[in-house]
């Protein structure tokens, strides 16, 4: 549940918190898209650095800290299966190089995380919703968009609600071999189905009660429109973009041991 | 027994929902546990069967501490009914759901059956024996959850919100059933917004606000007592509410129950008449 909790957003007032959600989402897949093109060290390094001035502006420092903190199982198998396949690759020893090259892939891992941690922290489903349908995107499908993701933390509770319910009625879901432990987990699921079923079947008539779909031309109480803020973020985000294709193009980037052992 | 000492309980998000519970449940007790919603209620009795285990002081539950046992060892004795019966429900049929338990806790096969043959009949569910509880209305399968905890026969048994969703004669079934369980001296815990089924119960009540208890005191005494009604946002029941509005006739003011009223009101009307 702790990486869901990284996901959560909640409603404080940030200059992070009001830049635009498009802008925001360019800006998160460009710092995506600079990740996937470097797979040295030092460059990873900045970016994971890059983001940090957003999670601290933002004031999401402990949600963010918990998001890596789910993420951390994930990226500690990331760096085991890397350095593990490079030590046999190497011929059974272990390189200042592959260390680098293994550390450089998750926190490449990290940087993904960090930062559409810090795009879903800061960024209502409301707003996201929006900026969706002003990309021209249908609204049943934004509307159904935003329901899913507004859902996962009810959904989240009510698991742990069945799970005390069935505990106490005796399961024990520890209980037997590995088989038997995944059976444990049949009467926490289909209740949790069954009632999100139930529960998307009753929003579906109370929003038919509510005339949803009534006119095809829907307005919202609020638009989105670009502020000053908004147009910094664009600038920065070409200019990471710039500096990093003219970094892989153009220079050769040291390796931190080399630049270690070039300074002793 | 339960015995609750100096219990504080804090949520993971921070939230202090318990502060300094004491209390003492003797075995054979009928409690109403009331109180505004975020009173702390349904917290308090998950700790009974140690669903929750307190931030700091301790919950002992026939002598021995929640903490240091199972949810499912400790569930043995101590019954849970929760609020949603869709929480819980999964099987193919009402009685393999009233099953599940028992088998849980690894009851004998002809035992089960026995078992589940009597909670069916006790709750009126026998005819819908082999039909899926998602088919059955929704005070059918809160029936159904009752009888799936009922069946293994607890000693101690807590309904959260027993009465929502149920009639009336529901209701007047399920407060026979608790004085039938009263006089098997089992202890019975109910969490309740009910005001009128526990006047017609007359339990002893616990009435929660922030938090803490601030009354405990049988239902007579709490449910006449308008000031911590105020307190803690509850209305007094109907009959209680006429008495307090006859002020003025020099009539009891501690009366609940719809017999003593009708007694007592007929008495003074009789006066008059003569």
């Amino acid at each position: 549940m702790s990486v869901f909790e990284g996901l959560k957003f909640r409603k404080v007032y940030s200059p992070i918190h009001n830049l635009d959600p498009r802008i925001k989402f360019v800006y998160v897949c460009a710092i995506f898209g600079v990740a996937i093109i470097f797979w040295e060290l030092l460059p990873l390094i900045t970016l994971f650095v890059l983001q940090l001035p957003f999670v601290f502006l933002a004031g999401v420092r402990r949600q963010w800290l918990r998001s890596m903190r789910g993420a951390a199982f994930l990226a500690t198998i990331i760096f085991l299966t890397n350095f593990i396949f490079s030590f046999i690759g190497a011929g059974y020893i272990v390189t200042a190089k592959n260390l680098e090259n293994a550390v450089a892939l998750t926190l490449r891992f990290i940087v993904l995380v960090e930062s559409f941690s810090v795009f879903f922290l800061t960024t209502s489903p409301d707003h996201l919703g929006l900026a969706l349908e002003q990309t021209r995107i249908p609204y049943e499908f934004c509307f159904a968009f935003t329901t899913a993701v507004r859902f996962v933390p009810v959904l989240a509770e009510e698991a742990q609600t069945i799970m005390d319910a069935q505990k106490a009625r005796g399961l024990e879901l520890e209980r037997g071999n590995f088989l038997k432990r995944i059976r444990n987990y049949i009467p926490i699921l289909i209740p949790l189905i069954v009632s999100a079923i139930r529960r998307s079947l009753e929003l579906a008539e109370a929003m038919e009660s509510r005339a949803w779909g009534a006119t095809k031309k829907r307005t919202n109480l609020y638009m989105l429109k670009l502020h000053r803020s908004d147009f910094a973020l664009i600038v920065i985000t070409i200019g990471i973009i710039a500096v990093a294709l003219y970094v892989r193009f153009y220079v050769a980037i040291p390796s931190l041991n080399e630049l270690l052992m070039g300074s002793s | 027994m339960i015995e609750v000492q100096d219990v504080y309980f804090t949520y993971p998000s921070g939230v202090e929902a318990l502060k300094g519970i004491q209390l003492t449940i003797r075995n054979g007790e009928f409690v109403a546990v009331m109180g505004q919603n975020g009173a702390g209620k349904t917290t308090l009795v998950k700790h009974f069967n140690g669903l929750l285990k307190p931030t700091k002081g301790k919950v002992l539950i026939d002598g021995v501490e929640t903490t240091k046992v199972s949810v499912a060892s400790l569930a043995r004795n101590v019954g849970f009914v929760f609020q949603n019966p869709d929480h819980q429900l999964f099987s193919e049929t009402v009685e393999d759901e009233i099953a599940f338990a028992l088998k849980n806790f690894g009851f004998k096969e002809s035992i089960t059956k026995r078992r589940v043959t009597w909670a069916l009949n006790l709750l009126g569910l026998t005819q819908y024996k082999k039909t899926s509880p998602f088919m059955l209305s929704g005070g059918e399968r809160k029936r159904v959850a009752l009888a799936s905890v009922l069946a293994w026969n607890p000693k101690i048994l807590i309904l959260d919100e027993p009465t929502i969703g149920q009639d009336y004669q529901q209701k007047e079934k399920l407060r026979q059933f608790i004085l039938q369980m009263k006089a098997q001296r089992k202890t019975v815990i109910i969490v309740t917004h009910d005001v009128e089924f526990v006047a017609e119960c007359n339990p002893r009540v616990l009435l929660m606000r922030e938090g803490k208890i601030i009354v405990d005191s049988e239902a007579r005494k709490v449910l006449t007592n308008s000031e911590v009604l105020t307190q803690a946002s509850i209305v007094p029941p109907q009959i209680a509410q006429i008495f307090l509005q006859l002020y003025d006739f020099e009539l009891p003011q501690n009366i609940i129950d719809v017999y003593e009223a009708h007694q007592i009101l007929l008495k003074a009307l009789e006066k008059k008449a003569k």
